[in-house]
């Protein structure tokens, strides 16, 4: 039988060429764990070279020696110490000292915040920001282990280096996107889509979910209706989508797919992974981190640090988890840092007794 | 007789240029003198033309022309009229049905307005281009089984973008014209009214959509297969078994004990080809105005079972009450 070699090649030749050109193409090998009852699609899946790639994004440097004990507090020889009142004076240099590895430029050091003829000003707004962040971290650690230390493990939590990893600016951060020019005139209204979004994974949804769910006013994510027959329920495919978007972005930001979290017959029940909760918890923190925290700063940031509308920089999943279901893949930093998981009692003494009183770190103002 | 044994056409269609049986009187002829191309050989017939265009088919070329202007220069103008962009992002670009809030009114051009004239010339063109197919067919001579078959797909299309939309009492309901877009639509739509896999209409559809596959696959890889006995000529061999038909029954008697006939086969692809958006539209038609969560549906009528609870038992927070962080 004569076989014509050329034309059995062409089509597969043509869908080789396709797969490629599609660009949603993964090279092998994929992984999947099983996290559900058998037969359920409640997988996890891992590409173990791509997930080897991104392993040296999460190194966690070593810690730094820790402090010499029995030093006085900082405050008997400091100025101007508002937050770190309860550290000792070997306790605040070792700190000062992880700030400049984790967050201020490799040739600026201490001079990144603070005024070299006397470290005890404000004048630079960077040192500003950085009490406000010491504030945040010890709030988040405090008021939201649901999220950050639901494990239980010692030294679960966040530091500074969780979401600056060695740069002044974390990596992953967002801001109100307007979106791209269109016509002036009656046509080629986007509707906030279909373009493709770098912030929910390159498909054609809405571009941006977190001025939607993740700010003051936060629309709601759950969609899906809690009865079998219509029962008065008013959310529409186009709310389905933004929510769909964050859920793009969640999946994205931690590495997993929707059955890390969600039931796999059924995204709205709760008959599912625990890790639901955690990300629901989650998702308040952030909403409060940018409220609470992020979008006050704007007066105190320069134009060059505010977004396209001149909004804040603000923090979604991305910022602290960067591609892993943990940040940093759970190592335990902050355990190493103790500083940052909040106030520690001050020895009562004259002097200090009334500042113990005073305004708990992470209260609302 | 052994071209017939490759996979790829291998056998030249070409005749001497036929213009067709004459038409019935009327005022179209058919079009322009008939030409021949050998690379569509390949796939089909060397011949191409003459055409015939038809009242219905140039009011339909027309309504589907000014549908595609409607919806290309709504995407041109989304990427600010950039030619190279345009082509770019292309797959992502699309023209959005209305926004919930403007319901079944007549939304301002750019807030869906554009997208409800585009919907209407698009329809209007698909409807004209169903008569034109049923007038064809009837001017030869023939039945009007294309004509229904592709009256089914236009219920499922009619049921996306029309029934369902003025069921539910809004136009926001309806699909994008957009490629991504469109299939974006379908996996919220889904997500959105509890997993439309439990809807059985779903299943129907889906199961008809893969069985129509499956037959044709069956009846193409027969029909091939006793092509050196001429089993291509079917029609002669459904009133006359000559010995490919015998032995292409006899093969289906060996391997599955039963056997179409070269009749009946077609009238098993035609059923499971139309009943696939029929079916479908039935179930997209019911979802939102009829069941709201097709899984607690599911739930509540034993379609869907139980399993066994692998995980601790995880509650809502947001029912906590804010009690803890």
């Amino acid at each position: 039988m004569r076989t014509n070699l050329g034309a059995l090649l062409a089509p597969l030749a043509a869908l080789l060429a396709a797969l490629l050109l599609t660009g949603c193409w993964e090279r092998p090998p994929v992984t999947s764990v099983q996290n559900g009852y058998r037969g359920l699609a409640m997988g996890s899946l891992y590409n173990p070279r791509t997930l080897e790639a991104g392993m040296p994004a999460h190194a966690v440097p070593a810690a730094l020696p820790p402090a010499e004990p029995n030093a006085p507090l900082g405050t008997t020889t400091y100025k101007n110490i508002q937050v770190l009142k309860d550290l000792s004076l070997t306790e605040h240099i070792r700190l000062m000292t992880a700030f400049t590895l984790w967050v201020a430029p490799k040739k600026e050091g201490c001079a990144y915040c603070h005024d070299l003829a006397d470290f005890s000003l404000d004048t630079k707004y960077t040192k500003v920001v950085a009490r406000r962040m010491l504030q945040l971290t010890r709030d988040l650690n405090t008021n939201w282990k649901s999220h950050v230390a639901s494990s239980g493990t010692p030294g679960a939590g966040v530091t500074c280096f969780t979401c600056h990893r060695g740069q002044p600016v974390p990596p992953a951060i967002w801001f109100t996107d307007p979106g791209p020019k269109t016509v002036k005139g009656p046509a080629g209204n986007r509707n906030g889509q279909n373009l493709p979004a770098a912030a929910v994974g390159l498909t054609a949804m809405a571009w941006d979910p977190f001025t939607t769910f993740l700010t003051g006013k936060p629309e709601t994510i759950r969609v899906i209706s809690d009865t079998a027959l219509p029962a008065g329920s008013t959310r529409t495919i186009m709310q389905t989508e933004a929510t769909y978007s964050l859920m793009f972005h969640l999946s994205s930001a931690l590495g997993v797919n929707c059955t890390y979290c969600h039931n796999s017959r059924s995204f709205a029940s709760w008959e599912g992974p625990p890790q639901r909760a955690r990300a629901w918890y989650g998702i308040q923190m952030v909403r409060q981190l940018n409220t609470a925290w992020l979008e006050p700063l704007k007066p105190v940031l320069p134009a060059s640090r505010l977004g396209p509308t001149g909004d804040a920089p603000k923090a979604n999943c991305a910022t602290c988890h960067q591609g892993a279901f943990k940040p940093l893949y759970g190592v335990p930093q902050l355990g190493d840092y103790p500083e940052l998981a909040g106030p520690k009692a001050i020895p009562v003494t004259a002097a200090a007794a009334p500042e113990a009183k005073g305004k708990k770190p992470g209260a609302r103002s | 007789m052994i071209e017939y044994q490759n996979i790829l056409t291998r056998v030249q269609v070409k005749a001497p240029a036929y213009p067709g049986v004459p038409l019935p009187s009327g005022p179209w002829r058919r079009e322009g003198p008939p030409f021949f191309v050998y690379w569509l050989g390949k796939i089909g017939d060397t011949q191409v033309g003459p055409f015939y265009i038809g009242t219905t088919g140039l009011a339909s070329l027309i309504c589907g022309f000014i549908a595609i202007e409607i919806i290309g220069l709504n995407m041109w103008a989304s990427v600010n009229w950039d030619i190279v962009q345009f082509v770019r992002q292309l797959p992502w670009l699309a023209l959005e049905p209305p926004s919930p809030k403007h319901g079944l009114h007549i939304p301002p051009l750019n807030e869906g307005g554009w997208w409800l004239m585009a919907g209407f010339f698009l329809t209007a063109s698909i409807l004209l281009w169903w008569v034109r197919m049923y007038r064809r067919a009837r001017a030869l001579g023939m039945g009007t089984h294309t004509a229904w078959a592709f009256a089914a797909a236009i219920w499922l299309y009619l049921v996306l973008g029309f029934f369902r939309p003025i069921a539910m009492g809004s136009w926001s309901e309806a699909v994008p014209f957009g490629i991504f877009p469109h299939l974006d639509w379908t996996n919220n739509f889904s997500i959105n009214y509890g997993n439309l896999f439990y809807n059985p209409f779903h299943m129907l559809s889906i199961a008809f959509l893969y069985g129509a596959t499956l037959l044709f696959a069956m009846h193409a890889g027969t029909v091939l297969s006793v092509a050196r006995f001429g089993g291509d000529r079917e029609l002669e061999q459904i009133t006359d078994r000559g010995t490919a038909s015998e032995r292409a029954a006899l093969f289906w008697r060996w391997t599955m004990g039963f056997n179409a006939t070269m009749e009946s086969i077609h009238r098993w692809a035609w059923w499971f080809a139309v009943l696939c958006p029929l079916t479908g539209g039935i179930g997209i038609l019911l979802t939102g105005t009829v069941v709201d969560n097709w899984y607690l549906w599911a739930l509540k009528h034993g379609v869907a079972p139980p399993y066994p609870m692998v995980f601790p038992e995880v509650i809502d927070p947001a029912t906590l009450g804010g009690v803890a962080k």
